[in-house]
C-alpha cells in the first residue's frame, strides 16, 4: 500500500517508539489522524486496485495476537471510489484457506458479490479474483470477507465512495471511524465455548449479591420468572468485554485514536460498525451529533447525542467542535467494554472518559410478551409482576412445553418448523422503530431511533407491494443455535424466491430476545417506518429483540444472494438463506 | 421403580421413531411440543393504532421523546447540508437559517438535478413551520401501524412466489461458473452455516473426600462431540478409599439426541465395575434443563443378567457473586429387585446430598470445597449394616471442575 511520507512522519512524531506498530495501520487509522479530507486522500482508489489477504500479527494493549488482514493493515485499506467509475479489484490470497471480500452495501452484479458457494466459487490459496463492476452509489459503505469466520479476525476496511455530482452534505473534513471488536481467541474457539456454556463470556449476570444490594435492580419474583423460563434477563451479547478488546480504527481505549479538527469547521464523521459481535450505543459527550447518512444513503438530518449502531450498519454524522478535546465512545450494548477515541485540534489532548454505563436489564418486551398490549408505561416491573403465568404450565412433567404460550405455534407461520432450534415463539411482537433501543431507554438526551430516518430523496418505487412474507428470526441460546424459521441454513432450506422487479412487503419477526442485524446482499430495502415516499433505504436492519421490523423491498439485481443476520456467529449457527431473484439476464424464464 | 420407567416411556418411544436417522426434519418433536394446548387461542391482536412511535408512558416524561432538542439551534442542526441551486420558491421553512447559515442558505440538501420534479422532497413544509422539531416526534410520524401476516390470527398461508421467481437455474451462479466447483463452494457454505460439529471435556468433580475414618477420592466428567442434534457422550464416575481398591466406577458410552429445545434422549452402554461384581447395562436417559435452571439427569439401566436400576440427578448453580458459585445437588438410585453381591437392596438403595462451593477464576477453571452426605435406604440399608458397613457418611470435599 502506498504510504503518504507527510502523513506517516507525522504519525511516527506523535507516536514516537510505536512507529512499528504505526506502520501496521493504514494512513487515516493512525494517531493523530488529519482525516480523510479530499487533498489528503489515501491512495487505494482509481480503477484498479490491488489487495492482497494475509496473516499479520496484531497488536493492542500490550498483546499480540494473530490477525487476517489485506494489505497488512488492520482495519483494511480505505478505498476511496466516485460514483459512476468502473473498478477493477484484484484480491489475491496468501492464506491457507480460501478467503473472498464481500462489497457491503455495494450494488454490485451478483456474481462480484463476493460470497463463496452463492456468487462464486471463492478464492483459493496462491488464487488472484478480479472484481469489477460499475460503481453506482456514493455514500459510506465497508468490505469485509464472507468465508469461514476471518471477518472475527481482522478482515474489514471501509469504502468512502464520492458522489458523482456536488455531495448534498457539506463538511470541512472527515474522518472515518471503524468500530470493531478484538480477540485474542480465535473466533472458531470463541464459537465452540458458545455451543458449550452460552453464557460463559457473560460476567454481568444477576447474582445473590446483586439482590441483595440491590444493584441488579431486580426483585426476586422477577428473577424467579425469569428462571422459571430459563432464560436470562442480562444475555444482551453473546461475547462481552470479557474477551473483547473494542476498537476504533484498529485502537485499542489506551492507545485512544486522535482525530484532528480546527474548532468550528464541520467535521464529518464515517462511522462503521465491522465488528463480529458487538452493537454499540455511540456518543461523543457534550457534542451534538447530525445524523446524515444511514447505511450510505443520505437522510433528512436529525439531531441527536447519543445513537445505537448494529452490526454491519453505516452512520455518517456531521459534528461541529469547538476549541477543546472530545472523547468518542462506542459502548458495548451490554456495557461489558467500550471503544474510545478522542477528536481533539490538536493531538496529544484528551477529554474525559465516562464510566461505563449499568447493564440494562432485558423485559416482558424483550420476549415479545409484552402483555400490557403495547404500551409502554410501566412494562418493565408493573406488567411482569401483574402477568398470569398459570398459562405456562411447567407442573406436568419436565418435557410438556406445548402449554406455555412463550412457545405457541399458532403465533408463527405454517410453513415454519418447530424443533430443538426454536427455544421461543413471541407471542406479541412489537413493532418497535420508534422507541429507543436497548439500554437507551432513560437516558436524558437525545436518541436516534429508527422513525427518525427520512429518506432525503423520495423512493425511486413507490408501488404499493404485490404480496408479503413473514420471517422469523429464531433461536435457541440454551444450545447456541440461530436459524430463520426455526432451520439452520444448512438444513437445506428452501431460498427466498423473488421475481424480477417484483416489489414485496418483509416482516421480520423476532422470536428470540436478541437483536438481530439483519442483512440482505445486493438490494437496500425500505424500512416501513411511517415516512411514505421516503422510506429510508438499509442495507441492515437491527431487529430489536421481540420486536417485528417490515421493509418493502423491489427485487431489481437478478441472481442469488445471501440473506442473513451479521452477528458472526449467529451467521455460523445457522441464522442465514439465499435470496433468489429471477429471471436472470438472457435466461428465459 | 415402575413409575420411573413409565415415566421414560414416552421417550423410549420418541427416540424409537425416526429419530435415528440425523434427519433434519423435526416435525415428530414438533407434533408432541404443539398438543400441549392447541386449541388455545391466539394472544395476539393487532397493535391498537393509538400505538406510536413513542410510548404514552415515554412521552409523558419527554414530551420530545428522544428529540427533545434544546441545543438543536446552537449547533446548527442542518449543518453539512449544502443547498446551492434551490429555487427561490423553496421556503424551507423550519430550518434555522440564522446566523452564520446565510453563507449557505438551504443548509442541508442539495436540491439541484433530479428533485426538480419534486423542489420540496424531503421537506414536511407545514409540519416544520408548526414545529421546528418537526420529524421527531409528530403524530403523524409516528409509527405506522403496519398489517402484517403477524398480526392477523388467522394465519392465511401466504402467497406463494410468482412463477417467474421459480425461473432457471437453481444456482444462478452455475452459468458463470464451472457447476461442479460451485456444487463443491455450496456444501462449504452449508458446512460453515449451520453443521458446525464440536465438543467439550467437562470434568465436573475431580475431588479428594474426607470422613472421619477414611480419606478417599471421587470423579465425575463428561465429554462429547457432535452437532446440534446428534452427539456422542462419554461419561464416566467413579469412588475409592486411598490404598483400597476402588469402590466403584461406570463409565458409559452414549448416543445422545436433542428431541426439544432443553432435553436430550441419551441412550448407550455402561460398565460397572465394584470390588465384587461387574455388570454391563443398556441406558436409556433424558438429560437437560428444567424450569428455574435446574440441571437435570435421568436414566434407567437394564443389566446384562436382568437387574433394572435407575438414577435421578440433578444441580442448580446459585450465583452468590459474578465467580463465586453454591452448587447444591440431589441423587437418588434406585434398584428393582435384590443384588445381594453389590450390596442392593431393591427399592431406593441411597440419596446423595451435597453443596459445592467454586470459585470460577475462569468460567472452564474453578477449585470448589464443599460437603456431601449420603445414606442407604431400606433393604440397601439393612443389607449395608447387616455385613457390618456405614448406612450414613458425610465427606468433607476438596476438588476442582474444569472444562476443556
Amino acid at each position: 500500500m502506498p504510504i503518504d511520507r507527510r502523513r506517516l512522519l507525522r504519525g511516527a512524531a506523535a507516536g514516537g517508539g510505536m512507529l512499528g506498530l504505526q506502520a501496521l495501520l493504514p494512513a487515516w487509522a493512525q494517531h493523530g489522524s488529519h482525516g480523510v479530507t479530499a487533498p489528503s486522500m489515501p491512495t487505494l482508489d482509481g480503477t484498479q486496485i490491488d489487495l492482497s489477504v494475509g496473516h499479520t500479527p496484531f497488536t493492542v494493549g500490550g498483546r499480540t495476537g494473530h490477525a487476517i488482514t489485506i494489505n497488512g493493515t488492520l482495519p483494511a485499506p480505505l478505498l476511496r471510489l466516485r460514483e459512476g467509475q468502473n473498478v477493477r479489484l484484484s484480491v489475491r490470497n496468501t492464506l491457507e484457506a480460501d478467503t473472498s471480500i464481500h462489497w457491503h452495501g455495494l450494488l454490485v452484479p451478483f456474481t462480484m458479490d463476493g460470497v463463496p458457494g452463492i456468487s462464486f466459487p471463492g478464492i483459493r490459496p496462491g488464487e488472484t479474483f478480479h472484481y469489477e463492476f460499475p460503481v453506482r452509489q456514493a455514500g459510506t459503505f465497508w468490505y469485509h470477507s464472507h468465508s469461514d469466520l476471518q471477518e472475527a479476525m481482522g478482515h474489514y476496511g471501509p469504502i468512502i465512495i464520492d458522489p458523482a455530482d456536488a455531495d448534498p452534505v457539506a463538511y470541512d473534513r472527515e474522518h472515518v471511524l471503524v468500530l470493531s471488536d478484538w480477540s485474542f481467541i480465535h473466533p472458531h474457539e470463541i464459537m465452540r465455548r458458545l455451543k458449550v456454556q452460552p453464557g460463559g463470556f457473560n460476567f454481568q449476570r444477576t447474582t445473590v449479591a446483586g439482590l441483595l444490594s440491590g444493584e441488579d435492580r431486580m426483585p426476586l419474583e422477577e428473577r424467579a420468572m425469569w428462571g422459571q423460563m430459563r432464560m436470562d434477563p442480562r444475555d444482551v451479547l453473546d461475547v462481552s468485554g470479557s474477551v473483547y478488546t473494542y476498537l476504533i480504527n484498529g485502537h485499542g481505549p489506551q492507545e485512544n485514536w486522535t482525530g484532528i479538527f480546527q474548532p468550528g469547521e464541520r467535521v464529518r464523521l464515517r462511522i462503521i460498525n465491522a465488528s463480529a459481535m458487538s452493537i454499540f450505543n455511540v456518543r461523543i459527550p457534550g457534542l451534538p451529533m447530525t445524523v446524515v447518512q444511514a447505511d450510505g444513503e443520505n437522510v433528512r438530518p436529525v439531531q441527536v447525542d447519543e445513537f445505537q449502531i448494529s452490526v454491519a450498519e453505516t452512520y455518517d454524522v456531521i459534528v461541529t467542535p469547538q476549541d477543546r478535546a472530545y472523547t468518542i465512545v462506542s459502548e458495548a450494548i451490554d456495557r461489558s467494554g467500550m471503544g474510545v477515541a478522542t477528536l481533539a485540534p490538536r493531538l496529544g489532548m484528551r477529554a474525559e472518559v465516562p464510566p461505563l454505563r449499568r447493564v440494562p436489564n432485558l423485559t416482558m418486551r424483550d420476549m415479545g410478551m409484552d402483555m400490557s398490549g403495547g404500551a409502554m408505561a410501566g412494562m418493565d416491573h408493573g406488567a411482569m409482576a401483574g402477568m398470569d403465568h398459570s398459562g405456562m404450565d411447567h407442573g406436568s412433567g419436565a418435557m410438556d412445553h406445548g402449554a406455555m404460550n412463550m412457545r405457541d405455534p399458532e403465533n408463527a407461520p405454517p410453513d415454519m418448523a418447530g424443533g430443538v432450534g426454536v427455544q421461543t415463539i413471541s407471542p406479541m411482537p412489537q413493532n418497535r422503530l420508534g422507541e429507543r433501543p436497548q439500554g437507551l431507554e432513560d437516558v436524558d438526551h437525545r436518541v436516534l431511533v429508527y422513525t427518525d430516518l427520512v429518506s432525503l430523496r423520495p423512493n425511486a418505487d413507490q408501488r404499493a407491494p404485490s404480496r408479503e412474507m413473514e420471517i422469523h428470526l429464531t433461536g435457541n441460546m440454551e444450545r447456541f443455535m440461530w436459524g430463520f424459521d426455526g432451520r439452520r441454513f444448512s438444513e437445506l432450506v428452501e431460498p427466498i424466491r423473488f421475481e424480477r422487479g417484483e416489489r414485496v412487503r418483509v416482516t421480520l419477526v423476532n422470536d428470540t430476545m436478541m437483536a438481530h442485524p439483519i442483512h440482505l446482499h445486493g438490494h437496500f430495502f425500505e424500512l416501513v417506518n411511517g415516512h411514505p415516499g421516503h422510506q429510508p433505504l438499509k442495507h441492515t436492519v437491527n431487529v430489536a429483540p421481540g420486536g417485528q421490523v417490515t421493509f418493502d423491498v423491489t427485487a431489481d439485481n437478478p441472481g442469488d444472494w445471501a440473506f442473513h443476520c451479521h452477528l458472526l456467529m449467529h451467521m455460523h449457527a445457522g441464522m442465514f438463506n439465499v435470496v433468489t431473484v429471477r429471471p436472470l439476464d438472457g435466461v428465459a424464464s | 421403580m415402575r413409575v420411573f420407567a413409565a415415566a421414560l416411556t414416552p421417550f423410549f418411544i420418541a427416540f424409537a421413531s425416526p429419530a435415528l436417522a440425523q434427519a433434519p426434519d423435526h416435525s415428530a418433536h414438533q407434533q408432541e411440543e404443539q398438543q400441549g394446548d392447541p386449541q388455545q387461542p391466539r394472544a395476539h391482536t393487532p397493535t391498537p393504532p393509538a400505538q406510536g412511535a413513542h410510548q404514552p408512558g415515554e412521552e409523558a416524561a419527554d414530551p420530545h421523546a428522544g428529540h427533545d432538542m434544546p441545543g438543536m439551534q446552537d449547533a446548527d442542526p442542518h449543518a453539512g447540508h449544502d443547498m446551492p441551486g434551490i429555487p427561490q420558491a423553496d421556503p424551507h421553512a423550519g430550518h434555522d437559517m440564522s446566523g452564520a447559515q446565510q453563507a449557505d442558505p438551504h443548509a442541508g440538501h442539495d436540491m439541484s438535478g433530479t428533485q426538480q420534479a419534486d423542489p420540496h422532497a424531503g421537506h414536511v413544509m407545514s409540519a416544520m413551520q408548526a414545529d421546528p422539531h418537526a420529524g421527531h416526534d409528530m403524530p403523524a410520524m409516528a409509527m405506522p401501524d403496519v398489517q402484517t401476516s403477524a398480526d392477523n390470527p388467522g394465519r392465511p398461508p401466504e402467497d406463494p412466489p410468482p412463477p417467474a421467481a421459480e425461473g432457471a437455474p437453481v444456482h444462478a451462479a452455475d452459468l458463470y461458473f464451472d457447476p461442479a466447483v460451485m456444487a463443491a463452494a455450496r456444501q462449504q457454505l452449508r458446512a460453515e452455516n449451520g453443521a458446525m460439529r464440536t465438543g467439550a471435556i467437562m470434568i465436573d468433580q475431580l475431588e479428594a473426600a474426607f470422613t472421619d475414618d477414611h480419606d478417599g477420592y471421587a470423579w465425575n466428567a463428561q465429554a462429547w462431540y457432535g452437532g446440534d442434534i446428534n452427539r456422542v457422550w462419554i461419561k464416566t464416575e467413579g469412588e475409592g478409599v486411598i490404598d483400597e481398591e476402588i469402590e466403584d466406577a461406570e463409565l458409559q458410552l452414549l448416543y445422545s439426541r436433542a428431541v426439544a429445545p432443553y432435553w436430550d434422549v441419551q441412550t448407550g452402554v455402561r460398565q460397572v465395575y465394584t470390588p465384587d461384581a461387574d455388570r454391563t447395562d443398556l441406558v436409556v436417559g433424558v438429560q437437560g434443563l428444567a424450569p428455574y435452571w435446574f440441571e437435570v439427569n435421568a436414566a434407567a439401566f437394564l443389566s446384562t443378567e436382568g437387574e433394572l436400576r435407575a438414577r435421578a440427578e440433578a444441580e442448580y448453580d446459585l450465583r452468590l457473586t459474578q465467580r463465586l458459585i453454591l452448587q447444591p445437588s440431589v441423587e437418588v438410585n434406585l434398584s428393582a429387585e435384590d443384588i445381594p453381591e453389590m450390596e442392593i437392596g431393591a427399592g431406593v438403595t441411597n440419596i446423595e446430598l451435597g453443596a459445592r462451593l467454586r470459585y470460577e477464576f475462569t468460567r472452564r477453571f474453578a477449585p470448589y470445597v464443599g460437603v456431601e452426605w449420603s445414606a442407604a435406604t431400606g433393604d440397601t440399608r439393612d443389607i449395608i449394616q447387616t455385613a457390618g458397613g456405614d448406612a450414613e457418611e458425610t465427606r468433607f470435599l476438596v476438588g476442582v471442575r474444569a472444562w476443556f
